[in-house]
């Protein structure tokens, strides 16, 4: 098996696609953490400023879930296929839950009258704090495993058994991480009242988070088999989970100096270690399987041919340089606070 | 009918309720007797099936699981290609509009980049949303599928988002927000970008499914379950045999689309005589290029119809509802397909057909009974009218067209009210062609989801059941007619208002002009 830096091409590709997702997690973090504050704000005002603050950049953000979708699909078709056609009505929802979102903050500020703005911002606040929570779910479902028997086909429910109580307790940390990233990000582009009181909710996401935080790291702890093993294996990667502790306490830190960019970088660190911390539990397992562990999906009996894999590995390196300029333009193009014109939503 | 069953399907009671009901009950008119005693009766035969046969009651599950995500995923993707194609080919009107104005500084053109930039917005903006669900269906509904073909229909798809998605989208934001916050030019900039990057995004998607129509470039590995498709030469899977043709094919078909609304809308104006300074403007920019691509998709047809004709002549023979096995072909204009008697009955070109692949009136053409029967498509009659459906919107713009750029060339255009009339309508044209163009290349591939290798019957995902495709595909039809209404009534409004007040400050607007 040919190598780069001594890892291997689906081991690399692992890297990639949880770059990705990462990626994925802290930019549309604050969009849709943003969304999920909407009917906090009870001004018309302060809501249009809301969503004009992600206006232009969430199209792009979005890039980050498609380009992470097909790394996932070319490097790993068999998970693409065992997860997505296993959680199939989850995935159903989060995917309408994208196009209601999508289309409120298109056509929310298209028409003046009361009942047409009130209807479109309860389907925004609904379908973001869905999508942060249902992340969530997805996530704790692939950290406990389904039940994948022979040829990956999946024996489990079809709904609820993913809705169990680890699961629920996931989905509300990743909802409140997202809403402390979504009030930071808030809080660089705001001024006047509404900033004054984007502080106010910052507080109490952040307890939120907390609280939620330690319950669901004290629930894996205990009752997840196994989640230290791999730790007693390899001691060196405790840093992993010392450094996300140290990135979770910080943010209080630099949130009460108003150090908000600071803050924000770190809530971003956070969802990057905490993600860092998932793929080291399962690697080299992508999808474990609750009936066998021969019948889980791990990255080398999913992924692509070698051959595949380097014209991908090619492709990355060329396509993300280009993808990182854009994004540094887009965003020192709109920086700073946001002003509202006739072409904002 | 259909509601019928899913309300039946989904209420949670039984069919015998609703069977029951209508004995006791008068009957409202709407309410087919026949209907519910045909689900009664299947009701009992299933059950009496299940008893003698177990087997039998799979096998019809798993044939409604096929046909339900087939549905399904034809549903989603047709939805989805209304609103690309416009995207792609108002990227490029926007590009001619905002680039003449920067050549001749006339403020006229700005304010059309800027009212045609708010009608992008609406349907990229759609585009996205309805574009990400066809990305993840693939895994969702065609589990098998996927992992066959992901070692190469991945690498496209990664490609897209990397390199085409994401110029469109980073720049999308400066296009439609950016007006105050960069310059001029920049901004002409961000319209090309946006304009490349739905170019690339189509050419990976062409490419993604032309492997489908035509394999190139692999090798398979594995057998029977574990079989999949690996890459053998990236190249020879890209430039696949019918990938150039096609990916032309489709580019000219989005620019006819997006041209076409903009002739539509500037019609309209012309028509009630409003913005008729600007809109004289716009739609000779959409003319010119509405001229030139239905012409030359006429081109890109022809080349595309010679690939199948070599690469899939089961499609071929389909598409012009040829049976025998050797003998020279006719060409139809139109027509009516009995997959039965094998016959055709319409008016017709001897041996046309062997003339446009052959050069030659003689020359036999090989015909669907040349493939044995699960080895050709099913619906023949389908293929035969979604091609014809095309073929003929493609001339009827051709001669439209045409006499409208020899009247241009007259000087005469604008006094043809009947032709204004008709292109004020022509919008729809250039999207049923798209539309049809496409069934007629996805219904002429059946029953291969991947051509000569995989059968769609063995493409779907397996553990999904077919209550679970129809609960999503409910929700799907529920949320994209709201969508599409909501399209309807903005897109609608925008024309209403047009690109500038005129009632407030006509005087005012034209002072700068």
């Amino acid at each position: 098996m040919e190598t780069i830096l001594g890892l291997d091409y689906p081991t690399l590709w692992y890297l990639v696609v949880g770059l990705l997702f990462s990626g994925y997690a802290i930019l549309e973090g604050f969009d849709y953490g943003a969304g999920a504050w909407h009917l906090f704000f009870k001004k018309d005002l302060s809501r249009r400023i809301a969503i004009n603050a992600i206006g232009p950049l969430w199209d792009a953000n979005q890039v980050w879930l498609i380009i992470g979708g097909g790394a996932l699909f070319a490097g790993f078709p068999v998970m693409y296929a065992t997860l997505l056609s296993s959680m199939y009505i989850p995935f159903m929802l989060f995917l309408m839950l994208l196009v209601l979102r999508s289309s409120a903050i298109k056509f929310r500020s298209a028409e003046e009258m009361i009942w047409w703005r009130k209807t479109w911002d309860i389907i925004y606040f609904a379908s973001n704090t869905l999508i942060s929570f249902l992340l969530g779910v997805v996530l704790a479902n692939v950290l406990q495993g389904l039940e994948i028997g022979e040829n990956y086909s999946y024996k489990g429910g079809m709904f609820f058994s993913f809705l169990n109580p680890y699961a629920i307790m996931v989905g509300l940390t990743s909802l409140s991480l997202f809403m402390t990233q979504g009030a930071i990000f808030l809080l660089l582009k705001t001024e006047g009242r509404l900033y004054a009181r984007l502080t106010f909710l910052l507080k109490k996401s952040m307890i939120f988070f907390l609280v939620s935080f330690a319950a669901t790291s004290l629930y894996t702890l205990v009752f997840l088999a196994g989640v230290t093993d791999k730790f007693r294996e390899f001691p060196v990667f405790f840093v992993i989970p010392v450094l996300a502790f140290l990135a979770v306490a910080n943010i209080p830190r630099l949130v009460s100096k108003k150090k908000y960019v600071y803050a924000l970088i770190f809530s971003s660190l956070t969802m990057a270690f905490l993600l860092m911390l998932v793929a080291f539990q399962l690697y080299p397992v992508l999808l474990p399987s609750k009936i066998s562990p021969e019948y889980s999906v791990t990255i080398y009996n999913a992924a692509s041919s070698q051959k595949s894999l380097g014209i991908m590995l090619t492709i990355v390196a060329i396509g993300s340089p280009l993808l990182a300029g854009y994004f540094l333009f887009l965003y020192r193009t709109f920086h700073g606070k946001v002003k509202l014109d006739d072409t904002s939503y | 009918m259909f509601l019928f069953r899913i309300l039946t399907r989904t209420s949670g009671f039984p069919e015998r309720f609703w069977f029951r009901h209508a004995q006791t009950h008068k009957d409202p008119p709407w309410f087919d007797h026949h209907y519910f005693q045909l689900i009664y009766l299947q009701k009992t035969t299933k059950i009496h099936a299940k008893n003698w046969d177990a087997g039998h009651n799979l096998k019809s599950h798993k044939m409604e699981t096929e046909i339900l995500a087939r549905i399904q995923f034809a549903f989603t993707i047709a939805f989805h290609y209304i609103y690309p194609p416009l995207s792609i080919g108002l990227g490029l009107i926007m590009v001619f509009m905002e680039g003449m104005y920067l050549k001749t500084g006339n403020k006229q053109y700005e304010v059309l980049t800027r009212f045609w930039l708010k009608i992008f917005a609406i349907t990229f903006g759609i585009g996205v949303a309805t574009g990400i669900i066809m990305e993840f269906e693939f895994g969702t509904n065609w589990a098998v599928y996927s992992r066959y073909v992901g070692d190469i229909f991945g690498s496209a798809l990664a490609a897209e988002g990397l390199f085409a998605f994401g110029l469109e989208s980073a720049f999308l934001g400066i296009l439609l927000f950016g007006w105050n916050r960069v310059s001029t030019k920049v901004h002409f900039i961000s319209t090309i970008g946006v304009f490349l990057g739905s170019m690339f995004s189509a050419v990976w998607i062409v490419v993604a499914n032309s492997w489908q129509q035509t394999p190139a470039g692999y090798h398979i590995v594995g057998e029977g379950f574990n079989a999949r498709a690996e890459v053998t030469d990236f190249w020879a899977m890209v430039f696949n045999p019918s990938s150039v043709d096609r990916i032309i094919h489709v580019w000219q078909g989005a620019l006819l689309a997006g041209a076409f609304l903009v002739l539509s809308v500037h019609a309209y104006y012309l028509l009630n005589g409003r913005y008729v300074e600007i809109s004289k403007k716009a739609f000779k920019i959409a003319l010119g290029i509405a001229t030139i691509f239905s012409l030359t998709q006429l081109l890109s047809g022809h080349s595309s119809a010679d690939g199948v004709a070599v690469n899939q002549p089961a499609k071929l023979a389909a598409m012009e509802g040829h049976y025998e096995v050797s003998a020279p072909a006719d060409l139809y204009l139109f027509g009516w397909v009995n997959n039965q008697t094998q016959e055709v009955t319409g008016l017709k070109l001897p041996g046309g057909l062997s003339f446009l692949v052959h050069q030659d009136f003689k020359e036999p053409i090989t015909g669907l009974n040349a493939f044995p029967k699960d080895e050709r498509p099913g619906q023949v009659n389908a293929v035969f009218q979604f091609y014809h459906i095309m073929i003929s919107i493609g001339m009827f713009l051709i001669a439209l067209t045409l006499y409208a750029s020899f009247l241009w060339w007259r000087g005469n255009l604008f006094e043809k009210k009947w032709l204004l009339k008709i292109f004020a309508f022509s919008v729809l044209l250039p999207q049923i062609a798209n539309q049809a163009g496409w069934f007629a290349a996805e219904m002429g591939r059946q029953p291969w989801i991947v051509y000569g290798h995989l059968r769609t019957s063995e493409g779907f995902s397996q553990e999904v059941s077919s209550n679970q495709i129809l609960f999503s595909l409910i929700m799907f039809f529920i949320v994209y007619t709201i969508l599409f209404l909501l399209f309807l009534y903005s897109v609608n409004k925008k024309i209403k208002q047009g690109p500038y007040d005129e009632t407030k400050a006509p005087n005012e607007f034209l002072k700068f002009v």
